[in-house]
């Protein structure tokens, strides 16, 4: 998320010059503790604030104001010549652990699957790995199979995913390209679940099971310099910038 | 002798005294970082974790074996694939081709070796290993078998280059000598004038492997990355993980100071410490052979 808190900084900076912003990075924990220590203005989370957190700003005598500013959503891709169309989430975790090797387990052809990943210092990786791997459950100590491959970029894993027809990957919703092929995933843990591709729309409604809202913290009412650059950020300009980023953009009503 | 002239030719002494031993204190610097930044690995985790055959960190699996492993299948495959063909070509061009054909073919060799490595992996990415995973039905072409053919590539050109300056140098009255007494232009090659040109050629093969074994970029981007533990001799025809991708892929986001980092300090420890054995065992090699060679053509 530091890349699109740069970027919107860096735009705001551009338009506005009288005002000056600074981006640090260091994960979504650390924007936290920064705005409870009043060391910041805004911290930006791609995690919901937790109650401990609220607590210590509370007896600090903040009180965090939470702003949802963007969604991320992964979409899961195959090859255009794979049959393959949807994936319950239970059938992705099997698949990425290692318990299901070939695509005519989940109604492919007789093809071995290849893994492909982020490797393990990409955020998308650690959040495929809990959400998907780990259907979202804390004590749930499933791991990646090993054999799965960890490639360095999206650039690497959109390649082979064009020419690989065995291949399976994952990657940012904003680096899909019409040369991949989209699969719909349903959330095995609800009953009445439906195979949902991702799309704007459907990530901004919370149907798309594999999607996470992105957030800025501010202590208390924002005023001033930074109620107008929050502002600006719900703004057609800002959500661009998302868009380009990757990230799926928040829908206006 | 004027006073002005030994006076600068003992700076140029000092000057070149002190580049000579600048080499030398530069790798004991870096040794030194290495060891401060990689022992306290040895403190956090215990040893017989790294001895483990799986390697994810972020869950605090520090098993190192499928990495050592996975460099060491992609580097003496370059090697077996390089080295032949590096020899050949070399012999070819110094021995037998014309000077014509000669002064058009060492040039483009040593183009090839001029390629940036990170061009040779995106071609390797994007054709060669879709090639190899059509022509010999594997699952993913990016695999430890495509690392070792490009890496071969990047080795060749000093291998080359090198063994065809030593064949070059070697005196052509030995050559004549061999011919007088009957021997064949292949016996002449092989028992006498490669013989001669010995230490120059292991030389040269030296340099391309050290090439090949310090490569990381080609590697991150063709052998697929998997941390798997080896079984059998299929490993070579399977992605794999080396150590110098390891370091490359994971260092950029670790936590300064945190296990994780110590360990990455750890494995480029374990890699000076093989890269010194290569280089110890083949100079005592080449030391030992220029000796004996000597004896016999002087």
């Amino acid at each position: 998320m530091v890349n699109l808190a740069l970027a919107w900084a860096e735009r705001y900076h551009q338009n506005s010059p009288e005002t000056n912003l600074a981006v640090t990075g260091g994960g979504s924990g650390t924007g936290i503790a920064s705005l409870i220590n009043k060391t910041t203005d805004i911290a930006n989370a791609s995690r919901r604030i937790k109650d401990e957190e609220i607590d210590n700003a509370e007896s600090n005598g903040i009180s965090p104001t939470e702003f949802i500013v963007a969604r991320d959503a992964i979409a899961v891709i195959v090859n255009p010549d794979n049959p393959v169309e949807e994936l319950t989430l239970q059938q992705l975790s099997d698949i990425y652990s290692g318990k299901i090797n070939n695509w005519n387990e989940v109604g492919g052809e007789d093809r071995t699957i290849v893994r492909l990943s982020r490797e393990t210092n990409s955020g998308t990786h650690v959040y495929f790995l809990e959400q998907v791997l780990r259907l979202g459950e804390k004590e749930n100590k499933t791991l990646f199979a090993q054999n799965t491959l960890l490639l360095p970029s999206s650039e690497v894993i959109g390649g082979e995913i064009r020419e690989n027809p065995n291949a399976i990957g994952y990657d940012g919703l904003g680096y899909v390209t019409p040369d991949m092929k989209v699969i719909a995933v349903s959330d095995s843990r609800s009953e009445d679940a439906q195979f949902i591709f991702p799309s704007a729309e459907t990530v901004n409604n919370g149907t798309y099971p594999i999607a996470r809202d992105l957030y800025m913290y501010t202590a208390g009412e924002p005023t001033g310099t930074t109620k107008q650059y929050m502002e600006w950020i719900f703004s057609n300009e800002a959500q661009e910038i998302v868009t380009d980023l990757g990230f799926v953009p928040i829908l206006t009503p | 002798m004027n006073p002005r002239k030994i006076n600068s030719e003992s700076i140029i002494n000092v000057v070149i005294k002190i580049t000579g031993y600048s080499a030398i204190i530069f790798v004991g610097l870096i040794f030194y970082f290495l060891l401060s930044e990689g022992i306290p690995a040895l403190r956090e985790v215990r040893f017989s974790e790294f001895l483990q055959t799986r390697w994810y960190p972020i869950e605090d699996y520090f098993g190192i074996l499928p990495l050592l492993a996975g460099s060491l299948i992609v580097t003496l495959g370059a090697i077996i694939i390089a080295v032949p063909i590096g020899l050949l070509t070399a012999i070819y061009i110094a021995e037998i081709a014309s000077p014509r054909t000669k002064e058009f073919l060492k040039p483009f060799v040593e183009l090839l070796g001029g390629f940036p490595s990170v061009v040779l992996g995106f071609l390797g990415l994007l054709i060669l290993s879709q090639y190899i995973r059509r022509a010999i039905d594997l699952p993913t072409g990016l695999s430890a078998f495509t690392g070792a053919l490009i890496l071969a590539a990047i080795a060749i050109p000093p291998i080359v280059s090198i063994s065809e300056d030593a064949l070059d140098a070697v005196p052509r009255r030995y050559r004549d000598a061999a011919l007088a007494l009957g021997a064949t232009e292949w016996q002449t090659i092989w028992l006498v004038t490669l013989p001669a040109a010995r230490s120059g050629v292991l030389t040269a093969i030296m340099l391309g492997i050290g090439r090949a074994i310090g490569e990381t970029m080609v590697v991150l981007m063709v052998t697929g990355n998997a941390p798997v533990m080896p079984t059998g001799l299929d490993a070579i025809f399977s992605p794999t993980r080396t150590m110098t991708a390891t370091i490359a892929a994971e260092m950029g986001e670790v936590a300064t100071g945190s296990t994780h980092y110590h360990v990455l300090f750890f494995i480029g420890i374990v890699l000076f410490v093989i890269a010194l054995i290569v280089n110890v065992t083949a100079s005592t090699f080449v030391f030992r052979r220029r000796k004996r060679s000597e004896r016999i053509l002087s």
